[in-house]
């Protein structure tokens, strides 16, 4: 593979709170290369959202990023000014947010919206600009360019403001599109109608995306690659297919037993026994021992490295061969 | 033919698109409001009343027709006269005009200074955030009238010194106001989403924040310029309003007091008229706080 568009190198985030710290992403460590499209799964809290968005500079305030580096076409996102972030931001760099009901202005105009991407960015003057907006919203599949232009966010349904979110985002054709689960908010004809839409702009731009979701079908139907997360580390990250074959951690077989598979009677869901761990503290050991079946002391006391698996696969879990054999 | 239909057509549209920008829609929702409606019927008489009363004032404020004092109403003088002979409806209007510039000037000094330490403290936190909010804490404990009292004494009775005696201990509402509406966005997703998208936070604070918080500033406007109204004619009762010969709704409703068995028509009009214009701001500032959040209490 030649070099990736956005690698993210053991990457540390800890929340401070009056009482505790939280140790959200704990040595983080994934690529993704032109064209590819990668799928983070992971429970809330599990560091998926976080690992994204810090390296991105939108961290919350009580967020530290302690270590790590996030190269995006060799430049470390991490270091650079304020200023040479937000020029990044939205124009090499779409991101789509879970809620389009919340993430508009409700008092502009949407086609001032999407607009504004180019404006700021100085992508485009104001006449291209004002063509190009309504050549966006004929692509993301909204009739009437013309009329809607005019209208507030208050007018539309949550799938095409979801839909305006992604024009925004991709205005200024950037090269990755991160999407923080895009389709969550929605209800799920509407999450269909997103994600192929989803799907023929990446294949008609050729750009990378990164898909945050914990929606395990969403991740395996789209993503080229797959990489699970719990405890705000990489627990598995292997091809899709490669992924859906040879499941080798507990955490990934358990995600998997808990989908629901229309039209296979009689197959049971199995869910993962207890809660998400809370992420306080120093972590020590593998931070799904505790809910683990397979788990033994070693786990408790010594956090499993990721490790090649095969080609194209890697795990971190001490039991990696055991597992993988049960699933099969 | 083809381009008249079109050309019609066109302005429908037009009409069409201007009923949903937020502006026409709280307008519309306000004008449902009749007590609303009327308020601002009143406040805007009482706004051209003192802007053209002291020339069409039949009388001049500061001489009296010592042939006619203490007179009840009658076509002369409609609203009766004073013990010296003043006309007391030439009064209002020239009250009118000292209230309205002592009453919005000292709004917008408190407003402005609300603004600009509320935003402060909002946006940037910490210790200017602590400093702000404590000060806020500190001059909400205070009685604003003593405060506004202590300043007329060391200012004087003028009317610059009355808008900052008034404005000044106003501030802390507004700040505290603004504080908690940016705290709100700023780490909401909006704001959010404008930063993903590259936007400067200059340019977030302009182009996201400022027109979310309008309508909230609207209604915080409306309801205090009744308030400092209030606190003009109370501070004239104590006897540090305006000075007189300045016509001020305070000192004749000070003097009138003590005539009112002999000469009640001295307390009825400016009590009355003074009355009905508080409340009528109080109706304007409710139809907006409609108008501006329809689902939202108060």
């Amino acid at each position: 593979m030649s070099e990736p568009l956005l690698a993210i190198d053991n990457l540390h985030v800890r929340f401070s709170r009056s009482e505790d710290e939280v140790y959200a992403v704990n040595g983080v460590s994934f690529a993704i290369g032109e064209n590819e499209t990668l799928g983070i799964v992971g429970e809330s809290g599990s560091g998926k959202s976080v690992t994204l968005m810090s390296s991105i500079g939108l961290l919350r305030e009580n967020g530290k990023i302690t270590a790590g580096t996030a190269k995006f076409r060799g430049r470390d996102l991490l270091r650079l000014r304020p200023k040479q972030l937000e020029d990044i931001r939205g124009r090499d760099i779409g991101v789509i947010f879970q809620d389009p009901m919340t993430s508009l202005n409700p008092v502009m105009r949407i086609g001032d919206q999407i607009m504004e991407a180019m404006l700021t960015h100085h992508y485009a003057g104001r006449k291209e600009a004002f063509e190009r907006t309504l050549q966006l919203l004929n692509e993301m599949g909204i009739p009437d360019p013309k009329s809607r232009f005019r209208n507030y966010p208050h007018e539309f349904s949550g799938g095409m403001r979801q839909r305006i979110m992604i024009a925004i985002a991709l205005a200024c054709e950037p090269q990755l599109l991160i999407a923080d689960e895009p389709t969550t908010a929605l209800d799920v004809t509407v999450q269909m109608q997103i994600l192929a839409l989803l799907q023929e702009l990446r294949d008609r731009r050729g750009m990378s995306v990164v898909m945050v979701t914990h929606d395990f079908g969403v991740a395996t139907n789209f993503c080229d690659r797959i990489i699970v997360m719990y405890g705000g580390r990489i627990m598995e990250a292997a091809r899709t297919d490669r992924f859906l074959r040879a499941t080798a951690h507990p955490y990934s077989l358990g995600l998997k037993r808990s989908i629901i598979e229309v039209g296979h009677k009689g197959k049971p869901i199995v869910p993962i026994p207890g809660a998400a761990r809370t992420l306080t503290g120093e972590p020590v050991g593998c931070p799904f021992a505790e809910r683990c079946s397979f788990a033994t002391e070693r786990c408790s006391a010594e956090a499993p490295a990721l490790r090649a698996f095969a080609e194209d696969h890697e795990v971190a879990c001490h039991h990696a061969e055991e597992v993988v054999s049960l699933a099969r | 033919m083809a381009s008249t239909v079109a050309a019609t057509q066109g302005s429908v549209a037009v009409r069409k698109k201007n009923r949903n920008r937020p502006f026409v829609q709280g307008w519309r929702r306000f004008s449902r409001n009749r007590l609303a409606v009327a308020g601002l019927a009143w406040v805007a008489l009482f706004f051209i009343a003192g802007i053209i009363g002291p020339w069409v004032a039949p009388y001049d404020y500061r001489f009296g027709d010592f042939l006619a004092i203490n007179q009840g109403p009658s076509w002369h003088h409609i609203f009766g006269t004073d013990n010296v002979g003043h006309d007391m409806f030439s009064q209002i209007l020239f009250s009118i005009r000292s209230a309205l510039v002592v009453a919005v000037g000292a709004t917008l000094v408190s407003f402005v200074i609300g603004i600009v330490l509320g935003l402060w403290a909002g946006l940037t936190g910490g210790i200017a955030d602590a400093v702000i909010m404590r000060g806020v804490d500190f001059m909400m404990t205070l009685p604003g009238f003593l405060f506004a009292l202590i300043l007329v004494v060391l200012l004087g009775r003028g009317y610059w010194s009355l808008i900052l005696a008034i404005g000044i201990p106003g501030w802390a509402g507004y700040a505290r106001l603004i504080r908690s509406l940016v705290l709100g966005m700023r780490n909401g997703e909006m704001v959010e989403a404008a930063t993903a998208l590259g936007a400067s936070r200059a340019h977030i604070a302009r182009r996201y924040m400022l027109p979310n918080v309008i309508g909230s500033m609207a209604v915080s406007l409306a309801f205090g310029i009744p308030g400092d109204l209030a606190q003009i004619a109370g501070l004239s009762i104590f006897g540090m309003g305006l000075q007189p010969p300045i016509p001020s709704f305070g000192n004749m409703l000070a003097q009138a007091g003590d005539n009112i068995l002999g000469f009640p028509w001295l307390l009825y009009f400016p009590a009355g008229i003074f009355a009905i214009t508080l409340l009528s701001f109080l109706f304007v500032a409710d139809g907006l706080q409609e108008a501006f959040h329809p689902k939202g209490g108060r």
